[in-house]
């Protein structure tokens, strides 16, 4: 009886097996999407996992890529760093995708890179960061410090005469990066360090009552105070509502944000944050008719009229149009040969103009400094005459003003020192 | 022809006055279309200026407007208008006199665009034009306004100001006004050492501000008075600080007391480590977040009360499942913390993803009704209603719970059922039905915490994680079963947390009160108030 039933699920075993490879896969090509759908950064990184649902629907829409359909893998590491690295390996092992679209927080993508560089997978990181890194295997979309902090610093002490800085970020590598940059930075420009007061909070905090006023206190002294906020995630939200309830207001002590942008603004009241800053490479409010395509489309796709776009989606946008661009040059998925591609590569961004990918794995876009409206979305009050090449190696930290990045052959380094003429100047390379 | 020539000067008596006041709307009128035509915000500020400089208060409501955003002009003639949107069209008001001027559509009109420092100027324009307005605290705010940006020419309009002045307290802000912008004018040095004087008087930031930017360029005599006026005024401040933390404390302890005292109650009575507790408050937080969905569909008009309704139905669902967990799996485990531990976890998995399935992992936006926005200043402290309302609340918690556990035939019950089970037993308590209440209060008064909770904090599937450590730390410090043991310890921990907060910060804060905390473990295992309470036994 037992050998019986032995045989026979053995069959029906062989017999499964065997007809998976027939009822097998179409022929797609898979996208990984490495967003967190839960946890504290899901706030910002659920409406990229639906960016790039609408991008790979818009590019099939068009026929695909090299004959072949798209496929998006979705998965959600939560807002868990670890579980990151964890996720990373299952999409390029498990579901071998051509290219993941993902991250947010610099921790995250820390924790990622050395899988990228282990599988040889390609990462495109979409979101604003604190420089000090060039990788291989990583495209870095959205804006590296010189694209966003210091220009929004420059806008602060040109336009605002501000003199006083409060550095108010969440405790990760990344403000605090933008932090020692942003030191550096002002005091080249001959600000006095008690002018400059710096301050880290946990993710998600949201008892901030002593914090505004210890920002409060700082800016009574009889000169123009900012705030200059890398606060991450939803611990945004108690904060800007404790500004409002003290009764701090944009004209008095302006916040600068970046990581604050139309989708963290949209579940809030933005009534009390109006004239607040954000600098970002792009606003849902740009007029240009690219952008009101894409937004109509946008709305068309996730079915709802509220829904709003911001710079990291844009980001996801460029550097998609990119990729496809570059496996159509290349003729083949394969990393290596993307790699070599996609360098000089460049297509078209939703502010009229055009965006490239740089030999350093960055690209050039133009910055924008906008100030919140009621309704949550951004009105430009400034921006650069030109696009701004992305500029990962710090020129203002004596550890990082002597070194390029270059992946093209012959030179093929991330961190070469210009003035000792060696490659592995710092980082992992 | 004297009848003529005073019908005529009557007629010009009359006359000139309107013609006047034309003359004057037609000069406003002609600087307002510049708004139309202005390029860029130095443009935008210089016709504000022009405004400004008019000196007619009939200026001021569309100052007013273009502050709020809420100026623009008609593409096809370029006429300026306040707009107003009022269901989803856009009304137009003359700029002047406020009066509907028709409607347009959006496409048709081009907002004038303001940015912080255009919005500064037009403060400092609104204040100059308001000074003599009817309304008493538009009168204040001009002063105070005057008094933050000081303009030597304004003395004038100042002293006419003050000698018209009735109301004291609003005379003494047009003085401070007035000594600020002495100050900085050419007066002689006794006129301004006089005016440090007032303005050390008034001892709040917006002088100290003022007194430090005024001080890095005086000299003499003055840069002394300045640097003593500040050194007072810093004192005073120094201590207001202090206070200030206190506050701060309390409001943080009043959070803690919420969070905790329900575990209080089922950790001290029963001895069950809840691991779900967190998710308790969690749930009292979805429920005002539902209620208040209801309320904006249904009945806007309702919104200030939507906490009012959702306390009561935050106590039911939360204690409901409090209830349905003890019954159906705590009851099994009695006198096995390390099981109860476990399957509490497991519960509070579960109910974070049955929350995460119905409702979606991103936060849910639970609104501040009208009454808990904004702040109100004791002296030198501000006092935000919400952390306000909080505290009250905490303490009218507390004070109930008190009552329900010293008063209620019930509660004289669970009291003897946690000193001594076997003899409560033996008096003819229901044992078994005592715990499954007690549990449901226990949880229900975590779901009300979780209402109050919810006007601070966001609202997620999380929300109870953090809140679970911050509880357990109160009730093992306070003592287990012992509710002013739990008052005691969250407003310590809290004001411990706050005071460490501006030296080590955030971080580093919560870690040393943590540390402290284990320190005081070791010495006295029980805590503050120990009770003599029993774990259930099988």
């Amino acid at each position: 009886m037992r050998g019986t039933i032995a045989t026979m699920s053995a069959g029906l075993l062989a017999a499964g097996l065997a007809l998976t490879p027939a009822a097998a896969q179409e022929d797609t090509i898979k996208v990984g999407v490495l967003h967190s759908l839960s946890g504290t950064m899901a706030i910002s990184e659920t409406t990229l996992k639906d960016t790039m649902l609408f991008l790979i629907e818009e590019q099939n829409r068009k026929g695909g890529l090299l004959g072949k359909k798209l496929e998006a893998v979705v998965v959600d590491p939560a807002s868990d760093w670890p579980l990151f690295a964890e996720k990373a390996r299952e999409l390029l092992a498990v579901n071998k995708v051509a290219a993941v679209f993902g991250c947010w927080t610099s921790v995250s993508r820390k924790s990622v890179l050395p899988v990228f560089e282990e599988l040889n997978g390609l990462l495109f990181y979409p979101v604003q960061y604190e420089g000090e890194e060039s990788q291989r295997n990583v495209f870095y979309t959205g804006a590296a410090p010189n694209q966003q902090a210091i220009p929004a610093v420059d806008y602060l002490m040109n336009e605002e005469g501000v003199e006083r800085w409060v550095l108010a970020g969440t405790d990760y590598v990344y403000p605090q990066t933008t932090n020692k940059i942003l030191q550096a930075y002002l005091a080249s420009k001959g600000v006095a360090p008690e002018d400059i007061m710096i301050n880290y909070t946990p993710f998600g905090h949201s008892d901030w009552q002593t914090i505004v006023t210890d920002i409060k206190n700082f800016g009574s002294a009889g000169k123009k105070t900012a705030v200059v906020s890398t606060i991450n995630g939803d611990a945004n939200v108690p904060f800007y509502k404790e500004l409002a309830n003290q009764g701090i207001k944009a004209e008095d002590i302006p916040v600068v944000a970046f990581s604050v942008g139309e989708e963290e603004l949209a579940g809030i009241d933005t009534g009390p944050l109006v004239g607040h800053l954000t600098a970002w490479n792009y606003f849902q409010s740009v007029d240009t008719s690219e952008n009101a395509e894409f937004i109509a489309a946008w709305k068309a796709f996730i079915k709802d009229d509220k829904r709003v776009t911001n710079d990291p989606m844009e980001a996801h946008y460029i550097g998609f149009n990119m990729w496809v661009k570059a496996v159509e040059k290349a003729g083949t998925t394969d990393p290596d040969a993307v790699i070599d591609a996609i360098v000089g590569v460049s297509v078209p961004n939703l502010s009229g103009g055009y965006s490239a990918m740089m030999p350093n794995h960055h690209i050039t876009k133009p910055v924008l400094i906008g100030e919140i409206q009621a309704d949550g979305q951004m009105e430009t009050v400034w921006e650069t005459p030109g696009l701004v090449v992305g500029d990962e190696w710090s020129d203002y930290l004596p550890d990082s003003k002597d070194l390029i990045a270059d992946w093209r052959a012959p030179l093929s380094c991330g961190n070469f020192n210009v003035a000792t003429g060696k490659c592995g100047g710092k980082g992992i390379n | 022809m004297n009848v003529l020539r005073a019908l005529g000067l009557i007629f010009m008596l009359v006359v000139s006055p309107a013609a006047h006041a034309q003359a004057d709307e037609a000069a406003l009128r002609g600087i307002i279309t510049d708004f139309a035509i202005s390029k860029n915000f130095r443009e935008t500020e210089q016709i504000v200026r022009e405004l400004s400089a008019t000196g007619d208060p009939a200026a001021a409501r569309v100052l007013t407007a273009l502050a709020d955003g809420n100026v623009a002009f008609r593409k096809a003639d370029k006429a300026v208008f306040i707009v107003r949107e009022q269901a989803g069209k856009s009304m137009l008001l003359d700029p002047l006199t406020g009066e509907e001027a028709g409607q347009a559509a959006g496409g048709e009109l081009t907002k004038v665009k303001v940015n912080n420092g255009l919005r500064r100027t037009i403060r400092e324009a609104l204040a100059t034009l308001t000074l003599a307005s009817p309304n008493p605290a538009i009168r204040q705010q001009a002063a105070d306004t005057m008094f933050a940006a000081p303009d030597p020419t304004a003395i004038e309009a100042l002293d006419a100001a003050i000698e018209a002045e009735a109301i004291p307290a609003v005379k003494q802000h047009m003085i401070e006004a007035r000594a600020s912008a002495v100050l900085f004018s050419a007066l002689p040095e006794a006129e301004k050492l006089a005016a440090i004087a007032i303005i050390g008087e008034r001892g709040d930031r917006a002088a100290l501000s003022l007194l430090a930017g005024y001080q890095a360029r005086a000299e003499g005599a003055l840069k002394e008075a300045a640097t003593a006026a500040i050194s007072n005024i810093q004192s005073t401040l120094a201590l207001w600080n202090a206070a200030q933390n206190v506050w701060y404390g309390i409001s943080l302890g009043s959070v803690l007391l919420l969070a905790a005292i329900g575990l209080a109650i089922t950790f001290g009575v029963m001895g069950v480590i809840n691991m779900a507790h967190g998710e308790m408050v969690m749930l009292g937080a979805y429920t005002t977040f539902v209620v208040q969905n209801v309320i904006r569909a249904s009945y806007p008009e309702l919104f200030d009360w939507s906490l009012a309704i959702a306390l009561p139905l935050a106590f039911l669902v939360a204690g409901g499942v409090g209830m349905v967990m003890e019954r159906g799996l705590i009851r099994f485990l009695y006198g096995r913390p390390l099981e109860t531990l476990l399957a509490t976890w497991g519960v509070s998995l579960v109910l974070q993803q049955a929350v995460r399935t119905i409702f979606g992992p991103t936060n849910r936006e639970v609104g501040n009704p009208s009454w808990m926005s904004g702040s109100f200043d004791l002296g030198q402290m501000a006092i935000t209603w919400n952390r306000l309302w909080i505290v009250v609340f905490a303490l009218a918690v507390f004070a109930l719970l008190l009552y329900v556990l010293n008063r209620t035939p019930w509660g004289l019950q669970m009291r003897a059922v946690t000193q001594n089970r076997r003899m409560a037993s033996s008096m003819g308590i229901r044992t078994p039905r005592i715990d499954a209440l007690t549990f449901a209060l226990g949880s229900g008064i975590a779901g009300m915490a979780g209402v109050a909770l919810s006007q601070g904090d966001n609202v997620s599937p999380d929300l109870g994680q953090g809140y679970i450590i911050d509880s357990f730390m109160v009730v093992v410090f306070g003592g287990v079963g012992n509710l002013w043991g739990t008052l005691v310890g969250a407003f310590s921990l809290g004001i411990l947390n706050k005071f460490l907060e501006p030296y080590a910060g955030a971080v580093l804060g919560k870690i040393l009160v943590l540390v402290l905390l284990i320190l005081f473990i070791q010495k006295r295992p029980r805590g503050l108030f120990a009770l003599r309470g029993r774990a259930v036994e099988a």
